[in-house]
């Protein structure tokens, strides 16, 4: 069984770290529907992808990745929203993890919308 | 319907963490004697009233303002009734909610539990106001996670901090392996 032991070797690096942190007016913010309708449309491994690569590019700085309930556009879920800072809030539109990542590229280190994924660019009826 | 019953417990456990729960058990218990998979939600939140609980199994009932259906526990109960199991709701009003759901372990009806650990990492790291307690259980064979343990040992460096998060995830995943030796339940 692994144990909690090596918790504390982990606290003990961070520790001086962390505080620095806190939730800020610059961060960018990263929103991932989670009530039933993402959950059944796959939000769970897209939240997890997200996260994971926002981690890899090392953007934790300057991006906090949260979940929210249901915002009422079911028929288009997994949906994220991204919201940076001054900048008018993105909505993207049945998200996939391969998705995911190019929005975590494209628009949360590179700083350009992925237009074709968005809810303006959707056919909507 | 949900494809996997792990899906079904993050939708419920999303629930109890709306209805301002502090404390949420999640028991999974496999008992091959008995031929059941036992899932049991539990949360000290709101709680609702006996009429709420009559309704929640009513695709058209919601407290949601968003939409008029809520299908999570609709979902839920039909997949552990159509495996010869039972589902039951107790909650009262400022004390909290239960959830049992027992599912015919070898019944062909049955969803796969799924990929479990995300859906309680995913729960963990993203309700960090919330404590877990998580237990895993196959025949005589248990881990437990408790993320008040956790917050002891880390003394405010947050879940959501890459290393720790990476450490729940491998804490989850070593240990399911050892209590089911790789089974796929």
């Amino acid at each position: 069984m692994k144990t909690l032991a090596e918790l504390k070797a982990i606290r003990e690096k961070m520790q001086n770290q962390v505080g620095l942190r806190a939730e800020d007016h610059n961060h960018t913010r990263v929103v991932v529907g989670m009530a039933t309708c993402g959950i059944a449309a796959g939000a769970r491994p897209v939240l997890t992808k997200i996260s994971q690569e926002v981690q890899e590019r090392g953007l934790t700085d300057k991006v906090a990745v949260t979940q929210t309930g249901c915002i009422g556009l079911c028929q288009y879920e997994p949906i994220v929203e991204v919201m940076v800072p001054g900048e008018p809030k993105v909505t993207y539109i049945h998200m996939n993890p391969e998705k995911a990542v190019e929005v975590v590229n494209r628009h949360l280190a590179g700083g350009h919308v992925v237009e074709e994924y968005t809810l303006g660019a959707a056919d909507i009826k | 319907m949900m494809p996997e019953i792990s899906l079904n417990i993050l939708d419920v456990t999303e629930n109890s963490t709306r209805a301002g729960a502090n404390l949420v058990s999640i028991l999974i218990q496999a008992n091959h004697s008995q031929d059941t998979l036992t899932v049991r939600i539990e949360d000290d939140g709101c709680g609702m009233t006996p009429e709420q609980v009559n309704q929640v199994t009513d695709p058209f009932f919601t407290t949601r303002t968003t939409r008029k259906v809520g299908l999570g526990i609709p979902f839920y109960k039909y997949a552990a009734e159509s495996t010869g199991g039972s589902f039951s709701i107790d909650s009262k009003v400022g004390e909290g909610t239960r959830v049992t759901a027992v599912f015919g372990l070898s019944h062909i009806d049955r969803m796969p539990l799924g990929d479990i650990t995300s859906t309680i990492h995913t729960l963990i790291v993203y309700h960090p106001e919330t404590d877990f307690v998580y237990t895993y259980q196959v025949d005589e064979r248990q881990f437990i996670l408790d993320t008040r343990e956790l917050k002891e040992i880390l003394e405010g460096v947050p879940f959501s901090e890459p290393e720790v998060s990476q450490y729940i995830m491998e804490y989850l995943t070593e240990n399911k392996s050892e209590v089911d030796q790789d089974a796929v339940l």
